[in-house]
């Protein structure tokens, strides 16, 4: 897993699982459409990565479809890092 | 015509949908007042039966009560049965004031300002105190309307995990930047029945410079050792900075709530919360029904306490009976059946029973998480606790879930 996956996993485990649930998720579970994550609680997410990768995600782009796994979250922040 | 057909068909899709996933509501017509036992249509045109209800906010059972009836009945005589203005213009009688003032005893704070409803309260308060240098820390199960109202407000928005002090802790420090912090959380949990840490909350509010909020709907009038909320049993009287709550649960059960707690705070929503500002005051026949209420509350603790022993003897009996209940000591008891099929069929079977109590599943809960949530009342008779029990005990055994637990379920029903 490269880098960038796992600081979106790490950061998704510590901030939306308890401990004893925190080991099944991986970078292709659901997050919002499996419940892990609501959409109310998906804004700390957004701030994380804007901060961490020195990127804006307009709303617009900060759908429940893209961040519904760690592997569409990376999808998405690469492509803010190149510009968009 | 503007209501195309291709506009009615897009909606009968989208109510088709809804009922395909199975989220599809239907009112149940109820012919009695409230009260422990009631008579039921359903479904629509059935003959109505009479059945126990275990799924009422009529905690203290003064939803019927004869002396608040009665106090309603003169109200609507003395002041009559509108005011036909928002409470600024013209809408505010000696009335209004007075149940301000014994809200405000009542809750331990400095002011009270009444809203048509405790939703309305929470749609109104955020945007009216925080502004987009401010940060709102909610607990990530407390109530639709406070994400509502937290949505209609400017001010940064974060989440911490339920009941989780280390995690709220973790955030009050991220956000030290930010002008004010406001800690956002239910007293008592509606769906899970659990309470608020507000001793731990409060120490935290101390130690990082901030605010708290509390929305006390399912406490108020029978939590703590007399009544007053979450807050009186946590320790912690006068030191929470705002309160909701409602007039429509405990309290009497018609409709009304409030915003209860700083004086400045309470002000500004008087100035600016827009709920109140546009839309109706509380009629008189309510007021004056609450102002009974308070009275009630405020003379003895014999209501709550009965609710107490209510609710223990409920949550005994569930736990013998070998049900898998959310432990805790409100009188809210979720009966824990994981798989939403499950919950569903039970609670339809449960009103074959005679026993009146509704199936939650996702996106009420989390997936997983079905349940019937039953909920204990003042007005309950031992009688009618034990037909409660023992229709619990026989649909249990129908669906092989007694003695089980949540594994065991699980594997049984999936979830």
């Amino acid at each position: 897993m490269d880098e960038l996956k796992k600081t979106i996993l790490d950061y998704v485990i510590h901030e939306y699982t308890d401990e004893d649930d925190g080991g099944q998720v991986t970078v292709e579970t659901q997050l919002i459409s499996g419940g892990i994550v609501d959409s109310f609680s998906m804004v700390s997410l957004k701030r994380f990565l804007e901060k961490k990768y020195n990127i804006m995600i307009p709303d617009k782009d900060a759908s429940p479809e893209a961040f519904d796994t760690v592997n569409s979250i990376a999808e998405l922040v690469v492509r803010f890092q190149k510009g968009n | 015509m503007a209501y195309s057909e291709q506009a009615r068909g897009g909606y009968r899709r989208e109510l088709d949908g809804i009922r395909e996933a199975g989220l599809f509501k239907e009112e149940r017509y109820i012919r009695s007042p409230q009260a422990a036992s009631i008579e039921v249509e359903f479904p629509a045109g059935a003959a109505a039966r009479t059945v126990i209800n275990f799924c009422a906010n009529n905690y203290l059972g003064l939803s019927s009560h004869p002396e608040v009836v009665a106090a309603a009945h003169a109200g609507l005589d003395r002041r009559g049965y509108g005011l036909s203005s928002v409470r600024f213009i013209c809408g505010t009688q000696d009335i209004h004031r007075e149940l301000e003032e014994r809200l405000t005893a009542f809750l331990g704070t400095e002011d009270t300002l009444l809203f048509p409803s405790c939703l309305d309260a929470n749609a109104g308060v955020f945007e009216a105190l925080l502004g987009e240098q401010d940060v709102m820390i909610a607990d990530r199960l407390v109530h639709a309307s406070i994400v509502d109202g937290m949505r209609l407000c400017s001010a940064v928005r974060d989440t911490y995990k339920h009941a989780s002090l280390a995690h709220l802790e973790e955030k009050l420090q991220e956000h030290q930047d930010k002008r004010y912090r406001l800690i956002i959380t239910d007293g008592v949990f509606s769906m899970d029945g659990d309470l608020a840490p507000l001793d731990g909350i409060v120490e935290l509010a101390d130690k990082y410079d901030a605010l708290v909020f509390v929305d006390e709907s399912h406490a108020s009038g029978f939590i703590g050792r007399t009544g007053r909320g979450t807050h009186e049993h946590c320790g912690v009287l006068g030191r929470i900075d705002i309160i909701t709550t409602t007039l429509g649960k405990a309290l009497g059960g018609a409709s009304g709530g409030c915003v209860s707690g700083r004086r400045e705070l309470v002000e500004l929503c008087r100035q600016r919360a827009r709920p109140y500002l546009f839309s109706n005051t509380v009629a008189p026949v309510i007021v004056s029904g609450a102002l009974k209420v308070m009275e009630i509350v405020q003379a003895s603790t014999e209501r709550r306490d009965k609710l107490e022993a209510n609710t223990r003897f409920w949550r005994e009996g569930l736990t013998k009976i070998g049900l898998d209940i959310k432990a805790g000591e409100s009188p809210i008891v979720p009966v824990m059946l994981y798989n939403a099929k499950l919950a569903q069929d039970v609670a339809r079977d449960l009103f074959g029973e005679g026993i009146y109590a509704v199936g939650f599943f996702f996106p009420v809960v989390a997936k997983g998480q079905a349940r019937i949530r039953t909920q204990l009342s003042a007005a309950h008779e031992t009688a009618h606790l034990e037909r409660g029990l023992a229709a619990f005990e026989k649909v249990g055994r129908k669906y092989g879930i007694l003695g089980k637990n949540k594994d065991e379920i699980k594997e049984m029903y999936g979830a």
